[in-house]
């Protein structure tokens, strides 16, 4: 590789300006994470203190566990998350396959208008989305949930997800139709495995908005038992009074899912970020 | 018998016409080599008889039946890709057993049959490896097999040595003869490479701009060009073309004359002046001048000749091929 990336100099810049965002974007985190194990008197005393013996406190766990179905909350966000992101990017890529791969009448256009979707922020539509359910009965059903996340994640899949099957060879595809694979077995055994870090970049910058989502869940799925976590954690912020410790609490454990699902994606996540740019 | 035969197949792209008029047939145990500068359509008329696209119109019949609405895989055809295509999820077994299995054959016959495709091209002790652990010889020859295991009517090869390197592709045009002259299966074989098209071919399709300029054996095309733009695209180096009346004034024909069969004469009828001499060996390549065209001569040998020199070129009449004003042979 070229002189300057090995300089030694130059290498401890670059990790310490890496290291300086690191601490910078984990600061929040941290401070939840601190906060969440210490006595009311303390986080206000001491915000930036690391928990001892004397400000340690369980108080906000245990409020959390006490008040509301704090786990059926959970399992709402996880069932609303992870369907979101499997109809993502079934129906992407199903719709890049083909706009990447036949050619039809419309095909310009057709992409074009998926991609309008990206510049047009869904809640525009919130009004006409609810009147919808209402008519539909969907109201307080995770499946309004589900339905309008996904139709939040389609456009931005659709079009990252066209660009990569583009690079999937096509004598690829051509061997298998000589070998007579019929195109479904083309699209789920050749061509998904190949865009692997596609879907999982796709997966991630999906993930994380709905997961954390207020919005829809208070307009489209109030009730107690389609409560989301964000919106079951609301119930400790009152207008007058807070209860820190518990929002505190909520907010720690609420972060444990998203980071378990980066993990598992983040491999992918890289080799997609760089494939484009590297090779 | 006539194992491919394409009637008036034209394709076009939109308002592209990359293919008009196409007619060729192929017979049993045939190898055509379909040879043209790139974006002359020969990938695409390959991709045609393939079934990968549709002609626009015409009539594509392989082994007797019309096949322009039956599948790729119901055609019984075998094909070998550029970027060999080897399926990155399954190792070379499955490579080669997908398509048997697709076609529902019992697992004995599978296997027999891969191991006799393996043994041919000396692919026993790769049979359980991932294409992504195969150099890239290996990959073409399993990409080959899994054209041979399916034992198809006719075998069809786009650009199979392009991604080869010179001394591997020496080697695999070598396989592919032989292998040509072991199953006695016909062959169609695209490529721009003028050197494969003449050492593999039984017969070769030049084509350019979406036609069919000749079909004939390498040496009837070689010696017998009918256009300017046949003599000048087989052999290497290529045809020499001058105003005839730099030889005999008053004519106003094109003047084509291979380097191979010029020679250095006192009398000679061209007067030019060396700019460049390639020396490999056996022979001696001599580009030159005369008057504003470059033209180059191949000596048998080695011939020490400087540049600057002034040299005189003849050649017996009987080698001198004229061509008109639109490029069309006379007589």
């Amino acid at each position: 590789m070229s002189q300057a990336r090995t300089n030694p100099f130059n290498s401890a810049a670059m990790h310490g300006a890496l290291i300086l965002y690191t601490l910078i974007a984990l600061f929040p985190v941290f401070i939840i994470l601190i906060n969440s194990f210490k006595s009311r008197k303390f986080i206000f005393r001491e915000p930036l203190a690391l928990p001892n013996a004397e400000s340690f406190s369980l108080i906000g766990y245990q409020t959390v566990m006490k008040q509301g179905d704090f786990f059926l909350y959970f399992q709402n966000s996880m069932i609303v998350t992870v369907a979101s992101l499997f109809f993502i990017l079934l129906f992407g890529a199903m719709a890049a396959f083909a706009l990447s791969e036949y050619r039809f009448r419309g095909n310009m256009i057709l992409g074009l208008y998926l991609a309008l979707g990206i510049m047009v922020p869904i809640r525009i539509g919130t009004v006409a989305i609810l009147e919808m359910m209402v008519s539909t009965g969907l109201v307080n059903t995770l499946w309004a949930l589900i339905l309008v996340y996904t139709a939040q994640g389609l456009p931005l899949a659709v079009f990252i997800l066209t660009e990569f099957m583009r690079q999937v060879s096509d004598d690829l595809k051509n061997a298998a139709r000589v070998d007579g694979l019929s195109e479904y077995t083309i699209f789920f055994r050749l061509v998904l495995p190949l865009v692997r870090p596609a879907l999982a970049t796709v997966a991630v910058f999906n993930m994380i908005p709905i997961w954390n989502d207020l919005w829809f869940p208070l307009i489209l799925a109030p009730a107690e038992e389609t409560k989301t976590l964000t919106l079951g954690s609301q119930v400790f912020i009152g207008q007058f009074v807070t209860d820190w410790n518990a929002v505190l609490s909520a907010l720690s454990m609420a972060i444990l899912p998203v980071l378990l699902l980066y993990v598992i994606f983040s491999r992918q996540l890289i080799r997609g970020l760089t494939s484009g740019a590297v090779k | 018998m006539t194992v491919l035969s394409l009637k008036n197949v034209y394709k076009s792209f939109g308002a592209v016409e990359v293919l008009k008029d196409i007619n060729i047939e192929v017979e049993e145990g045939e190898f055509v080599v379909f040879v043209g500068p790139s974006g002359c359509g020969k990938s695409t008329l390959l991709r045609i008889i393939a079934g990968l696209e549709d002609a626009t119109s015409g009539e594509v019949n392989i082994g007797g039946i019309v096949v322009n609405t039956t599948p790729p895989s119901k055609r019984g055809i075998a094909m070998v890709f550029q970027s060999y295509a080897l399926y990155p999820h399954l190792n070379v077994r499955g490579n080669m057993s997908l398509a048997l299995k697709q076609e529902g054959h019992s697992k004995a016959k599978i296997a027999s049959r891969i191991t006799e495709a393996s043994r041919m091209l000396n692919l026993e002790d790769y049979l359980d490896r991932y294409p992504s652990e195969l150099s890239g010889g290996q990959r073409q020859r399993v990409a080959i097999g899994r054209a041979i295991v399916r034992q198809p009517k006719l075998f069809l090869f786009d650009e199979p040595l392009s991604n080869l390197d010179a001394a591997l592709r020496m080697n695999t045009r070598l396989e592919i003869a032989n292998l040509h002259q072991q199953l006695g299966t016909s062959i169609v074989y695209v490529t721009h490479d003028q050197t494969e098209a003449m050492t593999l071919a039984d017969k070769i399709v030049v084509l350019r701009a979406g036609r069919v300029e000749q079909i004939g054996s390498p040496m009837e095309l070689y010696n017998n060009p009918v256009n300017q733009f046949v003599a000048g695209f087989l052999g290497s180096p290529s045809m020499n073309f001058l105003p005839a009346e730099t030889v005999t004034p008053g004519d106003t024909r094109t003047l084509g004359i291979r380097p191979e069969d010029l020679v250095l004469s006192a009398e000679g009828p061209i007067q030019a002046t060396v700019q460049h001499v390639e020396h490999l060996g056996g022979d001696t390549n001599v580009i030159a001048m005369t008057g504003d065209k470059q033209i180059t001569a191949r000596f048998f040998g080695q011939h020490d000749l400087p540049a600057g020199q002034e040299v005189a070129l003849g050649f017996a009449q009987e080698k001198a091929r004229y061509f008109d004003a639109n490029g069309m042979r006379q007589a």
